[in-house]
């Protein structure tokens, strides 16, 4: 079977069981920050601050390691398995700790530990102060190690373990200042939501295991071409399911903007470089089941493209300048999702490599904004912090054009390879919606950076800008460089990144895509980048050419449009209604039944029955002695029922 | 005397000690159900050393004449399942003693006495291979408890402990009839578990037992519709009881059905399966629902056992090797997890003398540890993978998906709502601003409570990465039931071999 999927792609990974060498110590990359977690939460109260230093040292370590596996992979590509323990053998069902390292583990491994370990520098200057400080770095400990098990875990249910524990990190940081009732309630809709996704993933789980007999990764991909269309458009959508909760696709993402409740690293580690792209993870590493229905490939597409959209609309009227990274963040899954769903899963890893980049810059900055202004969101506020902020300001200034989707910057290849690919593999309606997002994403990026930096002071004499420390500035400064030359990975079409990745795709030969129309690439490309321009042009027509110093009032688009995408489309309100106001009435009728009904019959019964015997006895004893008299009598009369009615 | 009689007979004789010594203090008393209670733990680990984990059937069996004019036999023996449930009741007890001693002030040498009796007889009910011997340690716990929540419960504690009692002795006494019609069928007259299992029984008469023994056990699950006395019996009960009620006392009902209503009556079994089913999933969508509604957080939790306890059942009548294997994991989840809630409320009342979850808010700032390790339980119950209870729902889910879609799908569910219950409580307790005196000077744990929690958050946390002996231990056993009740071993065709074909 590992023959086929081959064939079509035409490249080979040899499948390795790594017993010694580097790989083989993979195990410690998850070990590590795990013990990292333990050590921190015990010598918390005993160290101090100082706490942190263990923190950072294990991610810096795991760091080092995983950058060493990922070179042993780059040097000598195949799919490496590391022996390790049973996890569950019941019946059928048998689960390892084995651990899968391939070339898009590999890749997962240097974002994940290297953004990881930048944004628990820059924790050091940010979190100064704080009440639970050396909790925080536990916390962020616990985070990387769940986040590796996912990326490590070479069974669905270990990559559902850490798909899990990621889920909890994320719960323990986004309420980490729980003493706010709302900070609370965004990490409780955090986990919830994405309970439901779990629901759908498991369900998938299920059906897999029906199928294949195996959740292995291995197992899976290499039957996969053998899947009925059908088994496979369910399973994928079933997958979906889980991938849109965890990556805050429609109609699962509502959590995501919530979750800017926790501390700004968090939000630029978890809820935007990281954990959030996991769903994309699962889709492109399970991608061989993908390709057995292009139905549902088709589905993940318009899902990507409609939540690109519908999260850059309200991204243009949300003035929290986290709030707007938040929905950013949203639709450039969207366009991750347009990736997967046309076809073009290592464009849509390429983009998920940029995004860790230039949103995990982008987040880093709006925190060094932040703590520059006291603690201040509201967009509409700031100004003129150019020159107050240089290091924040030029770093943003690379992430902005970044994100924006200017040439040469990184963000610019990863977003026109997945438009340029969605048009030549036929999905025209697809690319139109892409670049409306394009145009916009750059429009409210835009609005962003000018509100920020801008322009004169919109604030008063009560805040002091000033530039972050180095612990803070550094990370910035690293993640800038990343995001300016982070394009390098894959310039053009067939570049390293692209051809590195081959070997772990599902083949595409065989689903018959025809291009959307004659347009040659250079045309799309410099629609792409015209894009790009083109919304920056509309925001500096309307933020920089135009006096802001009036605040909000002065903002270009009125209208239905514009309210609606300042209320964020009224989801939110819609899903309270449903689940809490119509969920809870249900809930309310339960009770009422479980007590009223099921309850009130058991005590009508029982107090027909005290009423018969309340003429001889009254005191409790004597009603539970009645009683047994009355149930031995009963019993009796049964055996002899019993006895004559079988005979 | 083997090692399983004196599991059995060491607690006893603990509460007899007592019995006779009038004269003991409370420490002198406190010392010796401590000691009775380890004993019986020392005794069952060296049953579990003992113990033949590749024989599936049951061993280390010990037999003494009791009534012999009517063929009753005073029988012992344990397989995997009995011998894990021994343990779980075995390791619970001592713990449920200790966290008992900072409340329980009044007759405490009748509350110790009490606990011990009601240990032995739960042992009885695990090990017994008689079916009269069964019955009467069955029906024997409800005095016991009667009793724990009759004395030491709280205001409600009169309706709570009749209601309990009339409960669970109305469905026992099907269960007798069932077992008297039984005996009469054997040749010669027998009470004997093999003697039983080796009846050929007309459909129509195992449709007729089935229903007696099912509904003895479904009471003390307890399943949908049968649940309401366990959120009044747990309200009302002392922490003591409530952990011993979680813990183990329901483990009676579904062990029950694995033991005696599958086995013996196969014909109805499968033909009831989906009928239970349905009841299960009915229970854990419906148990989890009202769960969430609860103002008084001991009510919340009695009403996520009646969720929780529906996946066991879920999994046995899921009759395969994956899912009723891990359904027997699931009781000894459900009882380390829910105990250890139990036991965290305990505390909590103990500080604050109320269950409303309105009187609490903010607490995580105040009492950092308990916090913690109520999160951590919680997670374990809400079925986190790496804990307990993933390990046990899990299998659970994905066996009955390979017999029962529809139910499988339909109860995964229940997760959401597990964490939106637990969650929410959890939010509720100890989020959000700390605000009013009682709040502000609520201590944390102290060092002797975290060592109660401690034995139970490492099984939590061991059972969860490495499940793998408890698996090994129970499955033989399961599988040799699911022979009698003519269940084939699942068998999943890989998808390559079909393919070849097409």
């Amino acid at each position: 079977m590992i023959l086929l999927a081959v064939e079509a792609s035409g490249v080979a990974n040899e499948v390795v069981s790594a017993t010694s060498g580097v790989i083989s110590l993979a195990w410690l990359i998850v070990v590590l920050p795990l013990l990292g977690f333990v050590a921190v939460l015990l010598a918390n109260r005993a160290l101090g601050d100082a706490v942190a230093n263990i923190a950072i040292a294990v991610a810096g370590l795991t760091f080092a390691l995983s950058a060493a596996v990922a070179i042993t992979v780059i040097v000598d590509p195949a799919t490496y398995i590391v022996p390790m323990p049973t996890w569950i053998d019941i019946g059928p069902l048998t689960v390892t700790f084995d651990i899968f390292v391939d070339q898009l583990t590999a890749v997962m491994l240097l974002v994940v530990t290297g953004v990881g370990f930048l944004i628990h520098i820059y924790s050091v200057g940010y979190m100064h102060g704080d009440s639970r400080y050396g909790r925080f770095f536990a916390y962020l400990n616990l985070f990387l190690a769940s986040m590796l098990i996912l990326v490590l875990g070479s069974n669905l249910l270990t990559l559902f373990l850490g798909w899990e524990l990621v889920g909890l990190s994320s719960y323990l940081l986004i309420g980490f200042w729980f003493e706010k009732p709302e900070y609370a309630s965004a990490a409780k809709k955090a986990f919830i939501t994405n309970r439901v996704g779990d629901v759908s993933f498991m369900i998938a789980m299920f059906l897999a295991f029906a199928t294949f007999g195996t959740l292995d990764l291995l197992g899976l991909i290499e039957n996969a071409p053998a899947l009925a269309s059908g088994t496979a458009f369910v399973l994928v959508l079933l997958l979906l399911g889980g991938a849109a909760a965890k990556s805050a696709q429609i109609p699962l993402y509502v959590w995501l903007p919530d979750a800017m409740a926790g501390p700004t690293p968090v939000s630029a580690l978890i809820h935007a470089a990281t954990m959030v792209t996991a769903g994309v993870y699962l889709t492109v590493r399970l991608s061989p089941i993908l390709v057995m229905s292009l139905d549902a490939m088709t589905i993940i597409a318009w899902i990507g493209a409609s939540t690109a959209l519908l999260a850059a609309i309200i991204a243009v009227r949300q003035d929290d300048i986290k709030k707007i990274l938040a929905y950013s963040t949203v639709s450039q899954l969207g366009f991750m999702f347009i990736g997967v769903g046309v076809g073009a899963f290592r464009e849509g890893i390429f983009h998920l490599v940029t995004h860790a980049f230039f949103k995990g810059l982008l987040f880093l900055a709006a925190g060094s904004v932040m703590h520059a202004m006291a603690n201040r969101t509201d967009a509409w506020g700031m100004g003129g912090l150019r020159k107050l902020m240089p290091i924040t300001f030029w770093t943003s200034f690379i992430g902005w054009l970044a994100i924006s989707g200017i040439p040469p910057f990184s963000g610019f290849f990863s977003k026109d390879q997945i438009l340029t690919e969605a048009y030549f593999h036929g999905f025209l309606g697809i690319w139109i919606v892409g670049l409306i997002a394009a145009v916009l994403t750059a429009f409210y990026m835009s609005r962003w950076f000018f509100l920020i930096f801008l322009g004169e002071p919109r604030f008063g004499d009560d805040v002091h800008p000033h530039e972050s420390p180095p612990t803070m500035t550094i990370p910035l400064i690293v993640l800038g460089f990343l995001a300016l030359v982070g394009g390098a990975l894959n310039p053009v079409h067939s570049g390293p990144l692209f051809n590195f990745l081959a070997p772990v795709v599902g083949p595409i030969d065989d689903l018959g895509f025809t291009p959307a129309g004659p347009l040659p690439e250079i045309a799309l490309i410099a629609i792409a980048a015209g894009a790009g321009v083109f919304g920056i042009a509309l925001a500096y027509l309307a933020y920089v050419r135009r006096d802001v110093s009036q605040g909000r009032m002065v903002e270009p688009i009125r209208g239905p449009i514009a309210e609606l995408a300042e209320r964020k489309f009224f989801v939110d309100e819609l899903y309270e209604t449903i689940f809490v106001r119509v969920g809870g009435r249900f809930a309310q009728a339960l009770v009422w039944f479980d007590t009223r009904v099921i309850d009130g019959a058991v005590n009508a019964a029982g107090a027909v029955s005290i009423a018969t015997g309340s003429a001889s006895r009254r005191t409790q004893s004597g009603l539970v002695r009645g009683y047994v008299g009355v149930m031995i009598l009963g019993a009796l009369v049964l055996v002899a029922f019993l006895l004559w009615q079988v005979r | 005397m083997g090692m399983l009689s004196l599991t059995i007979v060491l607690p006893l004789a603990g509460a007899l000690l007592l019995a006779f010594l009038p004269e003991a203090g409370d420490r002198s008393v406190k010392q010796i159900a401590l000691v009775a209670s380890l004993a019986a733990l020392v005794t069952s680990l060296v049953l579990l050393v003992q113990f033949d984990v590749a024989d599936p059937n049951l061993q280390q069996a010990e037999t003494w004449v009791w009534i012999p004019a009517i063929g009753a036999q005073l029988s012992l023996a344990v397989d995997g399942v009995s011998l894990v449930l021994i343990l779980l009741t075995t390791f619970l007890t001592p713990l449920i003693l200790l966290a008992s001693w900072s409340s329980i002030t009044d007759r405490v040498r009748g509350y110790a006495a009490a606990f011990l009796v009601l240990e032995a007889a739960v042992i009885g009910v695990f090990a017994a291979t008689d079916l009269l011997l069964f019955y009467i340690f069955f029906e024997f716990t409800i005095i016991p408890m009667y009793l724990i929540i009759g004395i030491w419960g709280g205001a409600g504690r009169k309706y709570a402990a009749v209601k309990f009692f009339l409960y669970t002795l109305f469905g026992g006494l099907l269960m007798l009839v069932a077992i008297i019609y039984l005996y009469t069928q054997t040749p010669g007259g027998s009470f004997a578990y093999a003697d039983v299992l080796a009846l050929e029984l007309g459909v129509t008469e195992q449709r007729w037992l089935f229903a007696g023994f099912a509904l003895a056990f479904a009471v003390k699950v307890p399943l949908f519709p049968v649940h309401t006395w366990l959120p009044d019996a747990h309200t009302e009960a002392p922490t003591g009881g409530s952990v011993f009620l979680a813990g183990v006392l329901l483990k009676m009902g579904t062990f029950g059905l694995l033991r005696y209503a599958l086995p013996i009556f196969p014909d109805a079994t499968v033909e009831f399966a989906p009928w239970l089913l349905g009841l299960s999933v009915v229970g854990i969508l419906y148990g989890a629902i009202v769960a969430l509604m609860q103002a008084d957080i001991k009510k919340l939790i009695a009403y996520s056992s009646v969720s929780h306890m529906g996946f066991v059942v879920l999994g046995t009548f899921a009759l395969n090797a994956t899912a009723t294997s891990a359904s027997v994991v699931q009781m000894v989840n459900h009882g380390l997890s829910t105990g250890a809630l139990f036991l965290l409320i305990g505390f909590l009342y103990e500080r604050r003398h109320t269950r409303q979850i309105s009187a609490f808010g903010g607490l995580a700032k105040r009492v950092p540890v308990m916090a913690g390790l109520w999160l951590l339980v919680s997670m374990s119950s809400l079925a986190l993978p790496g804990l307990n209870g993933f390990v046990g729902e899990f299998p659970i889910l994905l066996g009955t998906f390979q017999t029962n879609r529809t139910a499988a799908v339909l109860a995964s569910f229940g997760v959401v709502l597990a964490a939106l219950y637990l969650l929410w409580a959890y939010q509720r307790i100890f989020h959000g601003p700390l605000v009013g005196a009682d709040n502000e000077n609520t201590t944390d744990l102290k060092a002797r409570e975290v060592g109660i929690l401690a034995p139970i958050l490492v099984l939590i946390v061991g059972i969860g990465l490495y499940p793998q002996p408890l698996f090994d231990l129970v499955e033989p056993s399961v599988d040799r039931v699911l022979t009698e009740v003519g269940v084939e071993p699942l068998d999943i065709e890989p998808i390559a071999a079909t393919s070849e074909e097409s």
